[in-house]
């Protein structure tokens, strides 16, 4: 499959990037309407995260293909300033640009597995899988 | 989330229907779905795309424009259906903890309980409620061999856990002091110096404590900041303020506080409450004194502890069932 692996975020108009290239795998791996819009609005979020609080960071993609399942999993990984209190964050309500968007207690609930590595002098990465059913 | 699937087959069939007679019986079964969709938790993305798929079987020609559209609505729910799920495991949370305060307030009442001690020439009756689930008023009597009768009646500013937490301490640190300390000034000196070294300085408790010596009928006490109760002198039929100088508990290291005494003729009565019943509101007005006075004259001649319930049934219906403090009431009639 001809693949694209990553993206760079810098500015806002990165995230689109991202959702954009996210979409297209989804869509080519076979995701329906509504999937599609669930990963794009994960994509959305660990982008947008990157962006407000990590200023680069990158978005990269894998294509998941085992005997028994298929899946799309994206990786964020950036060089910021790193998470402090990791389940603070993952808290339900807790956003600290005011509340709006789902924030990573929403990327949890839109993907089928997450997992979250913070640390003050590498930063922050996060996995995240959405199978295909 | 997956295993009840919005049924596409019965969602087509009842737009189909509906399309075509415009029948109220028809969106009536639509609000049952959706009624059902809430709660198995579908998202309003899964129903638009439902939607979609059964609008594509039944109009295979309808305009590109349309169905993409829709796709661009699906988009744009996703956020409230992310809501959706939240809201859900929020309420399961407050669930949990609304669960487990109402533990934590069985034990605070066992932890706390008093029992109503029977004084010979005595009526007592008392009644304390919470506003919330846990009540951050506290009375406790103690009686002795010799027939006398202690009474620790305390109220923390504030209410709810903290408060509550607070009333233990009082408890427990009245339950070390030795038997043989009884005067009601050493007791709030003590006290005050346990709280003083533990609590939170925002954190006030007032506390009052009273003596009743059978021997020579007499009522001695002392307060710690704490509303003034009244005394009830039944041959005038005419109430007094109990008053005694002393700082809340816990205010100052060295607090001392001053100890008076009454004298307690037949048919007397001695009444003792917390802020929560003088400060009864009533829309934006507080209570005034004069009023809860005025309503424990007219029950004062029943048996204490029926006087007490009926103070605190009235006051209960003058803020319509709705305490805004923790309201505590103790009466203590002298028989003969």
């Amino acid at each position: 499959m001809d693949f694209k692996p990553c993206v760079t975020i810098r500015k806002e108009w990165d995230i689109v990037g991202a959702r954009q290239l996210g979409r297209k795998h989804a869509k080519e791996l076979g995701f329906g309407t509504v999937d599609q819009a669930r990963i794009a609005t994960a994509i959305s979020e660990l982008a947008r995260n990157i962006y407000l609080y990590a200023r680069t960071g990158t978005i990269c993609f894998e294509v998941i293909d085992e005997l028994d399942k298929k899946g799309l999993k994206i990786v964020a990984k950036d060089n910021g300033p790193g998470i402090r209190d990791i389940s603070q964050v993952m808290q339900d309500g807790y956003s600290t640009s005011g509340g709006l968007g789902a924030g990573l207690p929403g990327v949890k609930r839109l993907m089928d597995f997450f997992e979250i590595r913070s640390d003050s002098e590498k930063g922050t990465e996060i996995e995240a899988i959405k199978w295909l059913r | 989330m997956e295993q009840m699937k919005l049924d596409l087959n019965n969602y087509r069939n009842l737009l189909k229907e509906y399309l075509l007679t415009k029948n109220e019986t028809v969106l009536y079964q639509a609000e049952q779905l959706s009624k059902m969709s809430v709660q198995h938790s579908i998202s309003p993305e899964e129903i638009i795309n439902v939607h979609i798929e059964a609008l594509k079987d039944l109009h295979p020609e309808l305009p590109q424009e349309v169905t993409d559209s829709l796709d661009f609505l699906l988009e744009a729910m996703i956020s409230y259906g992310l809501a959706l799920q939240e809201f859900q495991f929020l309420r399961q949370k407050q669930f949990e903890l609304e669960s487990e305060i109402s533990v934590a307030a069985r034990m605070q009442e066992t932890l706390l309980s008093t029992v109503h001690p029977s004084v010979k020439g005595l009526d007592i009756g008392a009644i304390s409620v919470p506003a919330n689930q846990m009540n951050g008023d506290y009375y406790h009597f103690v009686t002795d061999k010799d027939g006398s009768l202690g009474i620790a009646l305390a109220d923390v500013i504030g209410k709810g856990i903290p408060a509550a937490l607070a009333m233990s301490m009082i408890k427990y640190s009245m339950d070390s002091f030795p038997d043989n300390q009884r005067e009601p000034s050493l007791i709030l000196e003590n006290l005050n110096r346990v709280v003083e070294r533990n609590v939170d300085p925002s954190m006030f408790i007032t506390m009052f404590y009273g003596l009743y010596n059978p021997e020579d009928e007499t009522f001695s006490f002392a307060s710690a900041g704490h509303e003034p109760g009244f005394y009830y002198h039944a041959s005038e039929d005419r109430f007094e303020e109990i008053h005694a100088r002393g700082l809340v508990l816990g205010a100052t290291h060295n607090a001392t506080y001053q100890q008076c005494i009454q004298k307690i003729n037949k048919g007397d009565c001695i009444i003792l409450l917390t802020d929560g019943v003088t400060e009864c509101r009533v829309g934006d007005r507080f209570v005034e004194r004069e009023e809860v006075r005025q309503v424990i004259k007219d029950y004062i001649h029943l048996p204490a502890q029926n006087a007490v319930d009926k103070v605190y049934k009235y006051f209960e219906r003058l803020q319509e069932f709705h305490l805004r403090d923790d309201f505590t009431l103790i009466i203590i009639k002298k028989e003969v």
